[in-house]
C-alpha cells in the first residue's frame, strides 16, 4: 500500500482494517481512512470497489464484522444513523434525501424537530433555517419554500443544511456533482471552501477526475475492497497513476482515435429547423455515415430535448427529421425506432431498462417482435441474438440471464447499446452515455461508440461533460437557451472556448 | 447502490478481464428467480392443500365428494375468467374495478325482452354475442379514458363501476330477467366428459391467458408496459395503443364471464357480480401479480381463485357466517402480500 504523507495534525476520523462481509461476497477487505480537520478526502475506486458500503459503514447504516474507527482518537461505534449524527458524522446520499412535500426548514430538522412539550417550534426552525441557508451561501432559499419545487443544486444545499444542523465535524458527499450543471458545480465547490475553512472535513466521492483535481486536497483509493493507496497529494499524483491504481492497469487514451470521414459519405441524419415550443427553435443538423457529432451546452439548454424530439419521444411544433432522405412522422417514437434510430436516455435505469427482467429481455425490447411468427415468441431466436451482442461488447458478468438491476452502470449502458445493436439501427442517440459509468468502463464505451460510427452508423451524443463532447466527437455543436450559438470541427475548439459561447449565449 | 457492492467480483468493469469462468454466467440469478416464482405457487398450492385438509377434517365426506368439488370448481370459473383479464391489467400497470358492474350489465343486456326474443328467432349465440360486445365496449371505453384521456385508472374505472351499475339497474328496471332460451342454457349448464362446460370454459380461458401472457409478443409487451413505461415507450413501444387493449381484454373476459354467471344464475341481474372486482384483484395479488406491474402469474391467479372459492366451501360446509367468512379473506390477502414483499426483497438483493 502506498502511504504518501505522515500525518501532518491528529486525524479527526480514522478507519482502521475496517471488513464487511456480505452473504457470498465481501464487500470490504481491510479499509483504512484517515480524515483531517478542515481538508477535502477524495475517496476513488470503480463502481464495486466498496465505496458505498465504506460510507454506509461510516454512517451507521452497516455494522462492520471487523476493524475499528476512531474520531479524534477515541475508539467509537457507530450503532445505527442516529449514532452517526450525534458523533458528528453526517452523510449526503447520491440519491438526494429530502422530502418533495416538506418546506425547507422541515426538511433540515427532519428527525429532530425543535419542538416544545410536543409542540413545534417553527419560528426558532426557520430563523435556524435562515442562518444555515446564509452560512452556506443561500440566503434566497426561504425557510418555508417547499422543496419540491427547488431545483437539483438547490436540494442539495437542504441536504448539506440538514448536516450542517447536527453539527456535522465530517460531510460525506456521495457523488454531489452528478445531479449538477458545471455553473451549479462551481457554487457546491464554493460552499465546500467555506466548510472546510471553518474546520469540517469533507470525504468527497466522484467519478470525475478533473473535479477532484480541482476541489481536493487528498485521496484514497479504494480496489476490491481495500485501500490500494492511502493519503495521496492531490496536486502531486498524476491522472494517469489515479487510474492505473483504480483499475490496476494503463489506460493509454481515454478517447479513440477519430477516423476520416469520407467526403462522399451519405447525409444519414438531417434535422432542419427543428424546433418545440418553449424548449428550442430552429435547430439545423447534418449527421454523416460514420461520423460522431456532438452537442454541448449546460442543464437546461434544451440539448437532452432536441435529442429526445429528433427520436419522437416529444412532438416537434417546427422543421422535420429526415433518416436517409425519409421525413419522419413528429412525435412517434415507433416511427423512429421503425426507419433506424436509436436513443440510449440519459436515465438508464428509469428510461431505458426493465431492472426486474432478465437482460437479453432488455436487449430486445425494442426488437422482439422479430423473433415472433404470429405473436408467438422464439426466445430460443431471441435470446441467442442478445448473447451474440453481449459477447461483441464484453458484457461483465457475461450471461444474459441475471436481472438487469445486477450491473454496474457501465454493463447497463451496454445492455441498451446491445439493443440497439440487434435492431441495427443506423442513427444513435446517446444522452449522457458515461454517466455514473467508472473510469475503465468509460473508455470501454468510448471505442464502442467510435466502433459503431466506423461500421457507418451516424451518433450524435449529448453530454454535461465538455470534455468527453469535445474528445469522442468530430464535430461539436453549442447550444445554449435553445439555439445553436457555434457548430465546427471538435479539434477547433476548447473547453474555454465551449464555456465561453455558452455564458454569452445566455447573457444575451 | 448496495446490490452493486456486495458482490464487487461480478461487476468490475475493465477489459483487461476475460469473462472469469468463476462466476457461473447467468444461471445461478436464473434458477433462483426460477425459484421464487415456482416457491411462491408452491405455497399456494400448500395453502390450497391444507384447506382442503381443513375441509375434510370439518365436513367430512360432505367435503370430499366429486359433486363438491364440481361445484366448488364451478363457482371459481368465473370468477376465474375474471381474474384471468384482471392479471393482464394488473401486470400492465393498471387496474379495473368496473368488471364486477359491467358483468352485472352484460348479463342484463344479454337477457333483455329484445336479446333473448332475437336469440329464440336466431340462434342462442346471439345472447353470447351481446355479453362479449358489451363486456368488450366498456374495456375499451375504460382504456381510452386511461390511455388517451390521461385519467387515473382508479378513478376511471370507479366512474364506470358506479356509471355501468346504474345502467343496468335503468335497463332492467331492477327486475331479474330469466333466461327463457332453453338451448344457452342446455349448452352452457351441460357436462362434458364429466366435467362442466362452465369449469372447461375456465380452463380453457387459463391456459390461453397462459400463452399469450408468457409466450406472445403481447405479453411481452405487457410486462414492459406495466414494469417501466418509459422504458418501454423510448425502445419504441405503442404504450398508449397496448394500455387500451389491455382493458379492452379485461372487458372481454368479463363478458366471458358474463355468459358463465348467466348460465350458472338462469337469470339476468343487475346486481349480479358486486364485489366481484374487489375479489377478482384479491385473487391476483395473492396469485403474486405485482400490484405495482411488471410482474405477472397466471398460474399464481388460477391458485389464488382456487383458494378463495374453497375457502367459501369449506365455511358454508360448517354453515358458518360469511362474516366469518369475510375476516378470514382478509386475514389471507394480508398475509400474502406480507410473504410476497418478504420474496421481492429477497430478489432484489440477489
Amino acid at each position: 500500500m502506498v502511504n504518501a504523507d505522515p500525518q501532518p495534525t491528529r486525524p479527526l476520523l480514522q478507519m482502521r482494517s475496517i471488513v464487511k462481509q456480505f452473504p457470498g461476497a465481501r464487500a470490504l477487505d481491510g479499509v483504512d481512512l484517515d480524515i483531517l480537520p478542515g481538508e477535502v478526502h477524495c475517496l476513488l475506486g470503480q463502481n464495486g470497489a466498496g465505496k458505498s458500503t465504506l460510507i454506509k459503514v461510516l454512517a451507521g447504516a452497516h455494522q462492520p464484522d471487523e476493524g475499528q474507527i476512531l474520531i479524534d482518537g477515541e475508539v467509537v461505534t457507530i450503532p445505527h444513523p442516529v449514532a452517526a449524527l450525534r458523533l458528528g458524522v453526517a452523510t449526503m446520499y447520491q440519491e438526494l434525501d429530502v422530502v418533495d412535500g416538506l418546506t425547507v426548514a422541515e426538511n433540515i430538522y427532519l428527525g429532530h424537530e425543535l419542538s416544545t412539550a410536543g409542540f413545534s417550534n417553527r419560528r426558532t426552525a426557520a430563523k435556524n433555517t435562515r442562518e444555515l441557508m446564509k452560512r452556506l451561501g443561500h440566503p434566497e432559499i426561504p425557510p418555508h419554500r417547499e422543496v419540491g419545487e427547488l431545483s437539483a443544486a438547490g436540494k442539495q444545499i437542504v441536504s448539506m443544511a440538514r448536516a450542517l444542523s447536527h453539527d456535522a465535524r465530517v460531510i460525506v458527499m456521495d457523488e454531489p456533482s452528478a445531479v449538477l450543471d458545471s455553473e451549479e458545480v462551481e457554487n457546491l465547490f464554493r460552499v465546500v471552501h467555506q466548510l472546510t475553512a471553518s474546520g469540517v472535513a469533507i470525504v468527497y466521492i466522484s467519478h470525475r477526475l478533473e473535479e477532484i483535481r480541482q476541489i481536493g486536497d487528498r485521496i484514497t483509493v479504494l480496489k476490491d475492497g481495500r485501500t490500494v493507496a492511502q493519503n495521496l497529494a492531490v496536486s502531486r499524483t498524476p491522472t494517469a497513476e489515479l487510474i492505473k491504481l483504480m483499475t490496476g492497469r494503463t489506460v493509454e487514451n481515454v478517447f479513440p482515435a477519430r477516423a476520416p470521414i469520407a467526403p462522399e459519405a451519405e447525409v444519414v441524419l438531417a434535422v432542419e429547423s427543428l424546433g418545440l415550443k418553449g424548449e428550442f427553435s430552429d435547430v439545423s443538423l447534418a449527421v454523416r455515415a460514420g461520423e460522431v457529432v456532438g452537442l454541448a451546452g449546460l442543464v437546461g439548454s434544451g440539448r437532452s430535448e432536441i435529442l429526445e424530439t429528433v427520436y419522437g419521444a416529444r412532438r416537434s411544433t417546427e422543421g422535420t427529421v429526415r433518416v436517409g432522405g425519409k421525413k419522419l412522422r413528429p412525435g412517434s417514437v415507433a416511427a423512429a425506432v421503425g426507419a433506424g434510430i436509436g436513443l440510449c436516455p440519459e436515465e438508464r435505469k428509469s428510461q431505458g431498462l426493465l431492472l426486474d427482467e432478465p437482460v437479453y429481455r432488455n436487449i430486445t425490447l425494442s426488437t422482439f417482435g422479430r423473433f415472433a411468427t404470429a405473436g408467438l415468441l422464439d426466445e430460443r431466436a431471441e435470446r441467442a441474438a442478445a448473447q451474440e451482442q453481449s459477447v461483441a461488447l464484453d458484457l461483465r458478468p457475461a450471461g444474459v440471464d441475471r436481472n438487469a438491476r445486477t450491473l454496474s452502470g457501465g454493463n447497463q449502458q451496454k445492455a441498451l447499446l446491445a439493443r440497439w445493436l440487434v435492431h441495427g439501427c443506423r442513427v444513435l442517440l446517446l444522452d449522457e452515455p458515461t454517466r455514473g459509468v467508472d473510469v475503465g468502463a468509460r473508455a470501454e464505451i468510448y471505442a464502442l461508440i467510435r466502433d459503431l460510427a466506423a461500421s457507418g452508423a451516424a451518433v450524435l451524443v449529448v453530454s454535461s461533460e465538455i470534455d468527453e463532447v469535445l474528445g469522442l466527437a468530430d464535430r461539436v455543436l453549442v447550444i445554449s437557451e435553445g439555439r445553436v450559438v457555434h457548430e465546427g470541427p471538435a479539434d477547433s475548439i476548447d473547453e474555454h472556448g465551449v464555456l465561453d459561447l455558452v455564458m454569452e449565449g445566455s447573457a444575451a | 447502490m448496495s446490490d452493486q457492492e456486495v458482490a464487487p467480483a461480478a461487476v468490475v468493469d475493465g477489459p483487461a478481464h476475460a469473462p472469469s469462468p468463476g462466476t457461473p454466467g447467468g444461471a445461478r440469478p436464473r434458477r433462483s428467480m426460477l425459484n421464487g416464482s415456482m416457491g411462491r405457487n408452491v405455497g399456494l398450492v400448500l395453502a390450497l392443500v391444507a384447506l382442503c385438509v381443513v375441509g375434510y377434517a370439518t365436513a367430512g365426506e360432505n367435503f370430499a365428494n366429486l359433486n363438491n368439488v364440481l361445484t366448488i370448481l364451478r363457482l371459481a370459473a368465473v370468477l376465474g375468467v375474471l381474474s384471468i383479464g384482471m392479471t393482464f391489467v394488473i401486470t400492465g400497470g393498471g387496474i379495473d374495478l368496473s368488471v364486477g358492474s359491467v358483468m352485472g350489465l352484460a348479463t342484463i343486456w344479454a337477457s333483455t325482452l329484445a336479446t333473448q326474443t332475437m336469440a329464440a328467432d336466431t340462434h342462442w349465440i346471439v345472447m353470447v354475442g351481446v355479453a362479449l360486445a358489451v363486456g368488450t365496449a366498456c374495456g375499451l371505453v375504460n382504456g381510452i379514458l386511461v390511455a388517451y384521456g390521461k385519467v387515473v385508472a382508479f378513478m376511471a374505472t370507479l366512474a364506470m363501476m358506479v356509471g355501468a351499475r346504474g345502467l343496468a339497474e335503468m335497463i332492467s328496471n331492477r327486475q331479474t330477467q330469466r333466461v327463457r332460451v332453453d338451448e344457452f342454457l342446455d349448452f352452457f349448464r351441460a357436462d362434458l366428459i364429466g366435467i362442466p362446460v362452465l369449469v372447461w370454459m375456465f380452463a380453457v380461458v387459463a391456459v390461453a391467458g397462459w400463452f399469450l401472457l408468457n409466450r406472445t409478443t403481447f405479453g411481452r409487451r405487457t410486462v414492459a408496459v406495466g414494469g417501466n413505461p418509459e422504458a418501454a415507450r423510448l425502445a419504441g413501444i405503442k404504450v398508449k395503443r397496448h394500455t387500451m387493449y389491455l382493458y379492452g381484454l379485461v372487458g372481454l373476459t368479463t363478458g366471458i364471464a358474463a355468459v358463465m354467471m348467466l348460465a350458472r344464475t338462469t337469470a339476468g341481474s343487475s346486481t349480479n357480480g358486486q364485489f366481484y372486482e374487489l375479489d377478482a384483484i384479491a385473487a391476483v395479488v395473492v396469485g403474486g401479480t405485482l400490484l405495482a406491474g411488471g410482474r405477472g402469474t397466471i398460474v399464481g391467479t388460477v391458485l389464488g381463485v382456487l383458494i378463495f372459492t374453497t375457502l367459501t366451501n369449506v365455511f358454508t360446509q360448517n354453515n358458518m357466517s360469511t362474516s366469518a367468512q369475510n375476516v378470514a379473506k382478509g386475514v389471507i390477502i394480508v398475509v400474502a402480500v406480507l410473504l410476497q414483499q418478504r420474496f421481492a426483497s429477497r430478489s432484489r438483493s440477489d
